[in-house]
């Protein structure tokens, strides 16, 4: 009871970076379907800006913890949504109208480019982001094992569940959140209406950009080292939780962040560590045989 | 122009100040390993990110008086970017001549591509530049062909070429067999490198625990190849294409995780040794043969030679590769070769016409797959070693990226994309740790200027009329 309440807790945890990252990919893919394989090099890069941030912190004497981490997030965020905007600019956009495959091959080409060129210029050793919050409290003890909560677990889940409570809301309540709702239905009728597509395009890549940097931010105050090459397996599993929530579907990307989470966790905590991946490939593969509309998704119709 | 100018030079700062921001933390702060107790400390690049904004300004700069039609303006700025970048001056990195040089050759090509492409299309039109042409494409391929029959024989033939040329050569079959799935077909295939993976370890296995010769073991890898292609294939090939992209890619992985963590079966990460090489007629390539063995120089009568042992391999390899485009030219005749074009260019037109797009799309999956297998179990055979390593997303990418390069359904594209990303970055050594940096950047640029590739065969390969003959379209 004890093993498994611990391994809950570290699941929504884990679930809850995924689910960041998996917004992004369903938005995306939402507003003008394509798979945005780059998604997980931006989570990346966003980590990376957040070690550099903490770094130039502790450099300026910034002692205080709550303040470094809020302005390292607003940083990790600012310069990731450059990203997000530079990529759908010089890589997407110019292949609207382009064959089906051009985007995600550009993707992958972006995806390939982005994590080398981190490589060269921050080297390919693991990075050791030291450790910015400690300590925690033991909820309660069971069968002589202590299960315990550690403060960064609470930042986590409770950044993770306000920024969703003000992105759904500036979704639902926005003129932003209309248009890009109006571009996901019909881009053509959208634009007709007077709606500037590309601009709410490059926002949707901009939004979906600050929380993977988020998400990033969070990673690396979790594991506390982080390399280039996080952001494939990262962005495989979010897309894999966006794909199980249903993709196109905000509450689904959150659901199924949290179920790869903890399928994640407990494959890892009760069979075996070495398949834990395993099981999440598997389960992508399984869910688009099987459920390609996901779990909360809409049904796509194929027209001529 | 001189009314442009201020909105071209706020372009121009605009792009650059984008650059700085993408590149102020990630590039100006380079983290470096110390000793200390946090670890790391900086290591500050400023003077490099100013370099590369500048760069970045003048090219963008270039670019839009381009986008005028000035031609000699915009050559004369190249140049003087290729100078800067050839010149002796220190600038604070080696990388940064690159950059700076590359730069500039991309702003030349940009300000004579209209002159130079009029002027290539009215020289193709005249009946001399006709007749080139057809003469150039019915027998460019039989040159290269010559090319690479005689390769072993020229001067040139040292162990180094030859590697480089295995190599080479070991992509073009792979890319072929990529090409097949890709394409004709149109199924973009992330996890191809599995099927070479499979191949690998169906010899590697079978040669070790079983003693099976290479030329048993080699149909039997690619068999082994297609059932994988047709059981991972049979349930995922009517998802759309960019499905199919993810869930092909997972199979890859979930592929090479299982090579990786099997230990008892694939000895894991540690990988395969002691591979067995090819044999010539039961011969094997070695100065003194194992016991009962006969060596192929005694065979032969020969002077024993470490080389011949990869020249050997090397028209295996060449076999092989000839096998798989004549292989894939002939299926382009038949109705399932016509049905996979078909299929690529409009899926509910086929299904109305009555062609069943699963088992087509299967014997494409699968045809890709065993070619794969075959490059596998040769690859196996001439490294003598394998291990999951040799088998990351990171390869099919790199198959993927010469078969896009080359212009997908083009046999001769491949080639020379796999000449050009295979073998320019041996050349440049220096350039090495770039080389995926620019594979990379390639995919892009060729999807954003020229999506087919850089030779475009998307004409279908059977008419129904003759293409002039006033019957078709």
């Amino acid at each position: 009871m004890a093993y498994f309440s611990q391994q809950l807790i570290n699941a929504i945890t884990l679930g809850a970076i995924y689910g960041l990252i998996a917004i992004g990919y369903t938005m995306v893919y939402g507003i003008i379907g394509m798979i945005n394989f780059a998604h997980g090099e931006v989570f990346m890069i966003g980590a990376f800006i957040s070690l550099i941030g903490f770094m130039i912190c502790s450099l300026l004497g910034i002692g205080s913890a709550p303040v470094a981490i809020l302005l390292v997030l607003l940083m990790a965020m600012a310069f990731s949504a450059v990203y997000g905007w530079a990529i759908e600019r010089t890589a997407y956009r110019p292949l609207r109208g382009s064959f089906r495959l051009a985007p995600l091959i550009s993707a992958i080409g972006v995806s390939i480019a982005l994590q080398n060129y981190v490589q060269l210029v921050q080297g390919a050793r693991p990075k050791p982001g030291g450790q910015i919050v400690s300590g925690g409290f033991n909820l309660f003890s069971a069968d002589g094992f202590d299960v315990r909560v550690s403060w960064l677990q609470i930042i986590i889940v409770v950044v993770t569940v306000v920024l969703m409570a003000g992105f759904t809301w500036l979704i639902a309540r926005t003129s932003l959140g209309r248009r890009q709702r109006a571009c996901e239905q019909d881009m053509k009728m959208a634009a007709l209406l007077g709606v500037n597509v590309d601009r709410t395009i490059s926002l949707t890549f901009v939004l979906g950009a600050t929380l993977a940097a988020v998400a990033g931010m969070l990673f690396l105050m979790y594991y506390g080292v982080i390399d280039f090459f996080i952001g494939f397996l990262a962005g495989i599993k979010a897309f894999t939780a966006a794909v199980l929530g249903g993709i196109g579907s905000l509450p689904g990307a959150m659901l199924g962040g949290l179920l790869i989470g903890l399928i994640e966790v407990f494959w890892a905590g009760y069979f075996s560590s070495e398949y834990k991946d395993v099981a999440v490939f598997a389960i992508l593969v399984l869910v688009l045989i099987f459920r390609p509309t996901g779990l909360l998704g809409k049904p796509e119709i194929e027209k001529v | 122009m001189g009314a442009r100018l201020p909105s071209m030079l706020k372009d121009a700062a605009l792009t650059a100040f984008v650059a700085a921001a993408l590149g102020i933390f990630i590039v100006g702060f380079r983290t470096i390993d110390v000793g200390s107790r946090t670890g790391l400390s900086f290591d500050y690049q400023f003077a490099d990110l100013l370099v590369a904004i500048a760069t970045i300004f003048v090219g963008r700069l270039g670019l839009s008086l381009a986008a005028m039609g000035l031609r000699w303006p915009v050559v004369a700025l190249g140049a003087a970017m290729i100078a800067t970048g050839a010149s002796p001056l220190q600038l604070p990195s080696g990388f940064l001549h690159w950059f700076v040089a590359l730069g500039g050759v991309m702003l030349v090509i940009r300000g004579i591509w209209p002159w130079a492409r009029s002027t290539a299309t009215a020289a193709a039109a005249t009946p001399a530049g006709l007749a080139l042409g057809q003469a150039g494409a019915k027998w460019f391929g039989w040159l290269l062909l010559a090319a690479a029959v005689l390769l072993p024989f020229t001067p040139a033939a040292d162990q180094k070429t030859m590697d480089l040329a295995v190599l080479i050569l070991t992509y073009v079959m792979l890319g072929w067999g990529l090409n097949i799935v890709v394409g004709l077909a149109g199924l973009l295939d992330l996890g191809y490198v599995a099927f070479y993976a499979v191949g690998a370890y169906s010899y590697a296995l079978l040669s070790t625990q079983y003693g099976l010769g290479f030329w048993t073991v080699l149909p039997l890898a690619g068999m082994m190849a297609a059932l994988f292609g047709i059981v991972l294939g049979f349930p995922v090939l009517r998802l759309r294409g960019d499905y199919l992209a993810i869930v092909t890619l997972g199979f890859g992985e979930i592929i090479r995780l299982v090579l990786l963590n099997w230990v008892d079966f694939t000895n894991g990460p540690a990988g395969i040794g002691s591979i067995p090489g090819p044999t010539l007629f039961g011969a094997v390539f070695a100065e003194t043969p194992p016991a009962g063995k006969q060596s192929v120089s005694e065979m032969l009568g020969i002077t024993f030679d470490g080389n011949h042992r990869l020249i050997f391999l090397y028209y295996i390899l060449l076999l092989l590769a000839l096998v798989t485009n004549l292989f894939t030219q002939r299926m382009r005749r038949l109705p399932v070769g016509r049905a996979w074009e078909a299929l690529r260019e409009d899926e509910t037109a086929c299904r109305a016409l009555g062609i069943n797009p699963t088992n087509t799309k299967l014997t494409a999956f699968a045809i890709g797959a065993m070619f794969a297998g075959f490059a596998g179990s040769f690859f196996a055979a001439k490294q003598r070693f394998i291990s999951p390593e040799s088998f990351a997303f990171i390869e099919s990418a790199i198959i993927l990226a010469i078969v896009v390069l080359g212009g997908m359904g083009s046999q001769i594209g491949v080639v020379l994309a796999a000449v050009l990303l295979i073998g320019l970055p041996e050349w440049f050594r220096e350039l090495g740790n770039y080389r995926m940096l620019a594979f990379g950047l390639a995919m892009v640029l060729i999807m954003v200027f020229r999506p087919r590739g850089l030779i475009a065969d998307r004409q279908p390969s059977v008419r129904l009329h003759p293409a002039g003959s006033g019957g078709g379209p």
